[in-house]
């Protein structure tokens, strides 16, 4: 326990001191805020405009999470048929890795056409942005499955959703939750990306208007609630991941957990 | 069914029975003959072990008659009837455990039983009092009364295979499929597994199929042994295992053994160096 305690205290530390770095250089050189803005700069915004930047953070994460809950859903469901029928995957595999390797900037316009304006094209384009990742996991846990144990599953006339349920998907759950936290920041991406482009709420929203008005330290407040927000999505779903797939780490105080 | 009574060989019915099977893999050009014009009877409650170098098709065979693979040519009868059609139960297990690492030992020896017809629709009632009871019963035949509660990786390899066999009986199939369980085992786990594996089939009589390229293996706990060549595969030799049950690890060291165990030996040889000749 004594090591482990150790080193985070030193993780936070460093994390820390690099803050530290960043006000000290700012200060000893003499940083303009209009250039780099000192991290205290950064919350002090953040703080004394809280009212105003609240909403839209609230926003944000709203539009982030239904996307991410879009994504998830579309995302396993894609997965599953793609992992589980060999025509799926041909057919699904290239159109999805063409689809991804467009920017998704370049779609915001187009479900703007479609949808106006405003939070629809945002939770969308986190959708989109987070679903690729959930998708290739969940097919590649699928296949990766002991060709002995589906043979076993096959002689003790296990129907193809037995196995799904009993094998399939406990197994997918690791490269399932490895797969949420890049998706649930790739949302955060995507739905900042939208509000930019094409929306008159949220941090990205904000972000925009600040820089348009030279308010640095509003956009670097704008920053900072993302980290934050991102870092924290990051956290809860690494909590989840650890309850419901402590197997696959093989620890021992899995074990003493549950 | 209607072959099966063409030939008319006996009244008896055979558990199992290929008929003139031919299993080839690839295509044209890099064509495997995996089994040849391969025939096998197996009656009921027979112990069969089919031994032979690697690669020979015993695996084949064992998935022929899993229903898992079918075969390029020839019938496959499992309780007279044409496989697949068949209420058979069977039970399987293979050199590595396949055990489940999300469920504790007891939870994936029930496994079987959340699907296996009779069994499963009361599984959800059960679970908690009467399977979990059959479980660790069965779990103490193999010495691993206790596990039922801990998780594979806690275990070593031997007892891990241990629980891979309660999975592979815990449903009573009538059939047990056997990959060279014993395969990965130090001599003295496998030796000791021998002896539970023959006390557990003269408790409930299934009818085994047990591969294997243990030579001592096969004597000790067949009632029959069928040699397999390789390339083509096909089974070149069926013997009878006279001994009486229960052996014990002693029986190996006596002269009838030593010498069935060296005539095999030298059967399997003989047809290697013949091979090794042709190009
Ligand atoms: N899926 C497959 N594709 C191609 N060749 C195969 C396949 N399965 C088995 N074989 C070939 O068939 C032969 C018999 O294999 P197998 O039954 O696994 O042998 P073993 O007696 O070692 O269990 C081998 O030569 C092997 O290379
Ligand atoms: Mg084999």
């Amino acid at each position: 326990m004594k090591p482990d305690t150790r080193r985070r205290v030193l993780s936070a530390c460093c994390i820390l001191g690099s803050f530290v770095a960043w006000e000290a250089i700012c200060l000893a050189f003499g940083v303009s805020d209009m250039v780099l803005p000192r991290p205290t700069q950064a919350v002090y915004t953040l703080v004394s405009q809280f009212p105003a930047i609240w909403p839209h953070a609230f926003q944000t994460i709203y539009t982030t999470l239904v996307g991410l809950g879009l994504g998830i859903l579309i995302g396993v469901l894609l997965g599953m048929l793609i992992g589980s029928s060999r025509l799926a995957y041909d057919v699904a595999y290239p159109m999805l890795v063409g689809f991804s390797s467009i920017p998704k900037v370049a779609i915001v316009p187009i479900l703007v056409l479609w949808f106006g304006a405003g939070t629809v094209p945002a939770i969308l384009t986190a959708m989109v942005m987070c679903v690729f990742p959930i998708v290739v996991n969940v097919a590649t846990g699928l296949a990766s499955t002991e060709p002995e144990l589906q043979d076993v599953m096959r002689t003790l006339k296990a129907t193809k959703l037995e196995i799904l349920w009993n094998i399939g998907l406990p197994r997918t759950m690791p490269y399932f939750f490895a797969s949420l936290k890049v998706a649930a920041t790739l949302a955060f991406v995507g739905t900042v990306i939208a509000e930019t482009v094409a929306s008159n709420r949220g941090i990205g929203n904000l972000m925009m208007i600040a820089s348009s008005s030279f308010d640095v330290p509003l956009v670097f407040a704008g920053l900072f609630i993302l980290a934050g927000l991102g870092v924290t999505l990051y956290i809860v779903f690494s909590a989840i991941e650890a309850r419901v797939t402590g197997w696959a780490v093989r620890s021992d105080d899995f074990v003493s957990n549950g | 069914m209607n072959q099966a009574l063409a030939t008319g060989v006996a009244p008896r019915n055979p558990v199992i029975d290929l008929e003139r099977v031919n299993v080839t893999f690839g295509g044209e050009k890099n064509k495997t003959v995996a089994l040849a014009e391969t025939s096998l009877r197996i009656e009921k409650g027979e112990f069969v072990a089919l031994v032979g170098p690697s690669g020979c098709g015993k695996s084949t065979i064992l998935k022929l008659v899993a229903g898992t693979l079918s075969p390029s040519e020839g019938h496959i009868f499992v309780t007279g009837r044409e496989i697949g059609a068949n209420e058979v139960r069977i039970g399987m297990a293979f050199q590595n455990p396949t055990l489940l690492p999300w469920l504790n030992i007891r939870d994936n020896v029930m496994m079987p039983l959340k699907i296996v017809p009779p069994f499963k629709h009361g599984y959800a009632k059960k679970k908690k009092g009467e399977y979990r009871e059959r479980a660790e019963a069965l779990l103490a035949k193999v010495g691993l009364s206790g596990f039922g509660e801990k998780f594979p990786w806690q275990l070593s390899g031997g007892m891990q295979q241990r629980a891979s066999l309660c999975r592979a009986l815990i449903h009573d199939p009538t059939l047990l499929l056997l990959d060279e369980p014993f395969g990965a085992l130090d001599q003295f786990t496998r030796e000791e597994l021998w002896e539970i594996m023959q006390n557990l089939w003269i408790e409930k009589k299934p009818t085994v199929l047990l591969v294997t390229h243990d030579l001592k293996e096969a004597a000790y706990l067949a009632s029959r042994i069928c040699v397999m060549q390789a390339r083509p595969g096909r089974i070149i030799e069926d013997s009878t295992v006279p001994f009486a049950r229960p052996r014990t690890i002693d029986v190996s060291f006596e002269p009838d053994f030593v010498s069935l165990t060296q005539r095999l030996r030298e059967r399997i040889v003989a047809v290697r160096a013949v091979k090794e000749q042709q190009p």
